[in-house]
């Protein structure tokens, strides 16, 4: 017995030590290097120190007298939500004085309080109606959300009406034949209850709550890959997430593309508009500043990192 | 390792003896080692309750609210689930079922396939076969419940819609589901607790003492025989422990159904896209805000409330029979 437990002891022990000095072999060499490293980069910086600090000081002061400095308050659409929220993330790096501030109560509240002047921007995930017009509200469209319906490779219907879609999502019809396709069940896949394109696809139909949904997925990419996988299926995507393995039908005849969406020949398709009271030129330069932004390559980088299509 | 084990006990005996381990020195050493092992004993004890508490005071926390706000009959015992629409209606009463109906049926399927493999591991099998049969088992312990889900797409769906679309061919009335329906996440429940009845059960046929196979044999029992009259009650209490780890593990995987069930919520037939507690939460909690989220949290506290009834319950019965048989 003690012989064995002097042998075990001897093992764990030439184990440990062997062990340790991989480990003090390791970490001294990455010590050096990560010195080297900061040796090397101090030189370069030190070298360079004295022009770029002075260049430093040059951006500052541009940027300083650029900054507007104020407040935005916005109200609005829930669907505009994560759009909004990336602008405000985004924006903050930029221009840090300027604290923009965002509720989500929905499009009609968002408007009535831009009109009521409670508000500097009141969100709206549909165009402004001839009332709210009237009333001062000034549409200023900002980007566009686009909707594809897809169906799986193999399917042979191509176009798809309105009122065929509607009759689809509701149950109304069940099997592709009766749309001039092949002898095929209708598997109907959709988002979840909350998810945005859901929203935005139910709302634009007018067929809120009332969808007979094969199957729920939880995000674009499992709603993309099932149509892919499942003969018969159709689902619905925001336009940018498409890609080869599915096929996106024209709907009334119109191919789902970016520019026939802006052409406005796409029915579905919904404009995030954000609207003031009076043209943007008459707001606080802290709201216009925010436009500007909105308007510009990082404002627009931010809807597409969204899903969304970009305008002028 | 079996082999090797009285060689450790008894180097313990000796040392306790001799007095020459560490934990086992003699005067203020020892009191000191005493001491300090009983207070990390008694930390890491601790750590296990707190957790357990504060997951029971967070999940009636966040979970109670919509119970009040939204009405317990409107939650529990109404079958509508619209909490988007204008006026939301969160009746989960389906999804209960759901998953009620969906665990029962894994377990009915699982638990005969699980003992049977049991008994061929403990029982029946050749040694060297075992050395096959028993890492594979053990394997199937280890993949993570998402491949569980991934098999269920590439493999299980396909067949499911086939034999969905023979089996309603010129049915109008019936929703094509694509294969993701209840049959498949009951196949895909049943397989992933396969390697915890097996396992479980597989120990305790193990333990059932030789004396009692051969008394049975002795008396002119066949094999088969001895293993159903005999070795299997003997055994009852460890494969009905078996069977509530089976029920914990099917009522509460997500990962695996959630991707063949569909998530539809509907009545729990074998050919409809279902829902299930769980992925209920998981589908919808992404996007969720307000009561829509506070109910979210509501069926997590149902789910918690299941899975504590379900313990509290199997374990009261097993511990009667314990009795019983003293």
């Amino acid at each position: 017995m003690k012989f064995k437990k002097v042998v075990a002891l001897a093992t764990v022990m030439a184990m440990a030590v062997s062990m340790a000095a991989c480990g003090s072999s390791s970490s001294s060499t990455s010590t050096s290097s990560s010195s080297e490293a900061s040796s090397s980069s101090e030189a370069s910086s030190s070298s360079e120190s004295s022009s770029s600090s002075e260049a430093a000081a040059e951006t500052e002061s541009v940027q300083e007298t650029a900054l507007v400095s104020g407040k935005v308050s916005m109200s609005g659409s829930t669907s505009m939500e994560k759009y909004v929220s990336a602008l405000i993330e985004t924006y903050a790096e930029i221009n840090p004085n300027i604290t923009v501030t965002a509720e989500y109560v929905g499009s009609g509240a968002g408007i009535e309080q831009v009109i009521a002047g409670s508000v500097d921007i009141g969100n709206s995930s549909r165009n402004l109606k001839d009332a709210e017009m009237e009333s001062g509200a000034v549409e200023n469209i900002v980007a566009i959300d686009g909707i594809a319906v897809v169906v799986d490779p193999a399917n042979t219907v191509d176009n798809l009406t309105q009122e065929q879609l509607i009759s689809i999502y509701t149950g109304e019809i069940t099997n592709w034949s009766e749309l001039g396709g092949s002898n095929t069940p209708i598997v109907v896949i959709g988002r979840e209850a909350g998810s945005g394109t859901r929203g935005a696809f139910e709302e634009l139909l007018g067929i809120e709550d009332v969808c007979a949904y094969a199957s729920e997925l939880d995000s674009t990419g499992a709603v993309i890959a099932t149509v892919a996988a499942t003969e018969g299926a159709i689902g619905y995507a925001s336009l940018d997430s498409i890609n080869d393995t599915v096929i996106a039908v024209k709907l009334d005849g119109v191919e789902a593309t970016e520019e026939n969406i802006v052409a406005g020949d796409y029915f579905l398709c919904r404009p995030f508009v954000m609207a003031t009271n009076g043209e943007i030129s008459e707001q606080s330069e802290a709201v216009q500043a925010w436009f500007e932004f909105v308007y510009s390559d990082e404002g627009k980088a931010v809807a597409q990192e969204v899903g969304l299509i970009t305008v002028d | 390792m079996t082999s090797e084990h009285p060689a450790i006990k008894n180097t313990n005996k000796k040392s306790e003896a001799t007095g020459t381990g560490s934990i086992n020195g003699s005067g203020k050493d020892r009191a000191m080692a005493e001491v300090a092992a009983q207070i990390i004993f008694t930390v890491c004890a601790a750590a296990a309750i707190v957790a357990v508490a504060a997951i029971c005071v967070y999940m009636i926390r966040n979970g109670l609210p919509a119970l009040f706000t939204v009405g317990i009959k409107e939650i529990l015992f109404s079958t509508e689930w619209a909490p988007t629409a204008a006026e939301p209606k969160y009746g989960i009463l389906l999804v209960i079922l759901t998953s009620i109906v969906g665990t029962s049926l894994a377990i009915l399927l699982g638990v005969p396939v699980g003992l049977l493999t049991a008994v061929f591991i403990a029982e029946v099998a050749h040694k060297n076969l075992v050395k096959v049969v028993q890492p594979a088992v053990e394997l199937l312990a280890g993949i993570p419940s998402v491949v569980y889900g991934l098999l269920g797409i590439y493999l299980l769906k396909p067949v499911m819609y086939k034999l969905e679309r023979f089996v309603f061919a010129g049915s109008t009335t019936h929703q094509y589901t694509g294969g993701a329906n209840l049959i498949s996440a009951v196949i895909v429940l049943a397989i992933m607790i396969l390697p915890t009845v097996i396992n479980v059960s597989t120990s305790s046929l193990k333990a059932v003492p030789m004396e009692l196979r051969s008394a049975s044999l002795a008396l002119g029992a066949s094999p088969v025989q001895t293993i159903f009259k005999v070795t299997i009650p003997a055994a009852h209490s460890g494969i009905i422990s078996a069977i509530v780890l089976g029920v914990g593990r099917a009522i509460g995987e997500a990962m695996a159904i959630t991707l063949v069930s569909g998530s539809s919520v509907n009545v729990p037939l074998p050919f409809n896209s279902v829902r299930f507690l769980t992925t209920a939460i998981v589908s919808e909690m992404g996007y969720a805000s307000g009561t829509h989220r506070q109910v979210l949290f509501t069926i997590g506290l149902v789910l918690f409330a299941f899975i504590m009834i379900i313990n509290v319950a199997l374990t009261r019965g097993l511990k009667k029979k314990e009795e019983d048989h003293a």
